[in-house]
């Protein structure tokens, strides 16, 4: 689906927003997909992305489902990429999700060497794209571009709330909990970067920018004091 | 979805986390209840929580000594502390709610994760939207509203009226009884789900008359609707409908563009048949 195209934004927080995903065409070249799909997560872990996921089986933020209470007071922080490279068994979409354009320049050129056959998606500002086909040696195949939103959209939340909640296009990040993450960071009860963390574990692809969200979670912060 | 009335100790973690709204601690019995009429089936509540196995009676006891003495506990906001979320039995027609908003259900139809298709992002492999065709996938109930097929239907039929080619690999079109004007099955018009994807394709000169039949489809609907636009570059890996777009008034700050990396195995299937898109 469009998982990772309609994210809300502004052409100034959008643009350390990256996300580069690898999906095989069913019945056509999956039938090898899950090792190819394994190689390039291990290659994206090289270029220190914020978040790595597999569709089907989760991202490097995680839920625990059998947690101690111990985990208000000691919750571990570290993300585990290598947990999602080892829980693709298989074919399905992976993506790796970076805010900065270098190390995306990076990674495709490596996809690139790495010849794996399977299909690989740039989602970003459209001039981004272009200029890492441009750089890589690459010609654009096809792109889908968001026009963004139409209807009652009177009934979305506040343009924060909007940003926060929109990094998961499959809509597991509430705007109710983005808000209420909001708060506690205006309150000073919990840091940008633990709040973003709390937003990222909701979503199981993967495609959710923890960088990003601490970074808007900071600045409405910062914005209050001005 | 349901909250497990024996185990709920009324932290209202939960409440915050449904990205329905469908979860409320309901003040007679304190405890969290789901309205299962705004409840999607998402799973974002079961799957995205995190779980602990206290004892109901001991957590119920410890929040009301805090209570009465004006003390409350800081806990993780992402957890419940007595697993208390039960998923429950789906049965037809109610199966749909989980098909098109648990991102982790795999749709009959499709035999893909999500709401949608491939799309472009394996147009590469599929060539399934060629030169001089512009795709369109209308997704309803996105960003964060949901949508109830009866809306659904409403676009659906908007857009069979202007005689569009509705996809044949998605969901909502296996849902059609009548592709000719739009029609859904009956039985699933009252279900919510997260967003239904909506994808057809139109030839490129067509592509404004598409526009603007989905901005007066809009009017037409209880919710909001996020509009994707797909097109195939040329040899220089080039699009001219930046330029419509501009045209008519939107401004893409966002797309997802294909490398073109990919290609056909050669299977005993495929063998004879272009290798590359």
């Amino acid at each position: 689906m469009t998982h990772t195209l309609h994210r809300f934004g502004h052409a100034k927080d959008l643009a350390s927003d990256f996300i580069v995903t690898m999906m095989p065409a069913k019945g056509i070249n999956d039938g090898d997909a899950v090792a190819k799909q394994k190689a390039f997560l291990s290659a994206a872990i090289k270029y220190k992305p914020v978040n790595l996921g597999d569709s089907t089986k989760g991202a490097q933020y995680r839920p625990v489902k059998n947690g101690s209470p111990m985990m208000h007071w000691r919750r571990d922080a570290k993300p585990s990429p290598e947990d999602v490279v080892k829980g693709v068994d298989t074919p399905t979409t992976v993506s790796a999700v970076f805010d900065n354009y270098e190390a995306v320049r990076s990674f495709v050129n490596e996809v690139k060497e790495m010849d794996l056959g399977l299909s690989v998606n740039i989602s970003s500002i459209p001039a981004e794209a272009i200029r890492c086909c441009n750089d890589c040696d690459l010609t654009r195949h096809s792109v889908e571009y968001s026009l963004g939103f139409q209807g009652r959209t009177e009934k979305l939340p506040d343009e924060t709330t909007l940003k926060l909640s929109s990094m998961c296009g499959h809509g597991m990040v509430s705007a109710t909990f983005a808000k209420k993450m909001i708060e506690w960071v205006r309150s000073g009860r919990r840091s940008p970067q633990e709040a973003s963390r709390y937003l990222a574990r909701f979503c199981v692809c993967g495609s959710y920018n923890p960088s990003r969200a601490a970074e808007l979670l900071g600045d409405v912060a910062h914005t209050a004091l001005k | 979805m349901r909250i497990d009335p024996k185990k709920c100790v009324a932290c209202g973690n939960c409440v915050a986390v449904c990205p329905m709204g469908a979860i409320v601690v309901d003040p007679t019995i304190n405890r969290a209840v789901v309205n299962t009429d705004e409840c999607v089936e998402c799973y974002a509540c079961f799957r995205g929580m995190s779980m602990e196995r206290l004892n109901p009676s001991v957590v119920r006891g410890l929040r009301k000594v805090l209570s009465y003495v004006r003390l409350r506990f800081d806990p993780e906001p992402d957890v419940c502390p007595t697993s208390a979320i039960i998923p429950d039995e789906l049965s037809w027609p109610r199966t749909i709610r989980r098909a098109f908003s648990d991102v982790t259900a795999t749709h009959e139809s499709t035999g893909i994760q999500g709401r949608g298709t491939e799309e472009v992002k394996t147009n590469d492999v599929t060539n399934r939207l060629l030169l001089g065709n512009v795709g369109f996938t209308v997704e309803l109930g996105r960003p964060g509203i949901g949508v109830r097929f009866r809306d659904v239907e409403q676009v659906t039929r908007t857009l069979a009226e202007a005689g569009v080619a509705f996809e044949e690999k998605n969901p909502v079109t296996s849902l059609m009884t009548d592709r000719a004007s739009g029609a859904l099955n009956p039985e699933v018009l009252d279900e919510k789900v997260m967003s239904v994807i909506v994808e057809f394709a139109v030839p490129a000169e067509r592509t404004r008359d598409a526009l603007r039949l989905l901005k007066r489809a809009a009017t037409s609907i209880s919710t909001v609707m996020a509009i994707g636009v797909s097109v195939r570059c040329d040899e220089n890996g080039d699009t001219d409908v930046e330029e419509i777009f501009a045209a008519e008034g939107y401004e893409s700050l966002r797309a997802k563009t294909n490398l073109g990396i990919g290609r056909r195995e050669l299977t005993a299937q495929l063998e004879g048949q272009e290798v590359r898109a």
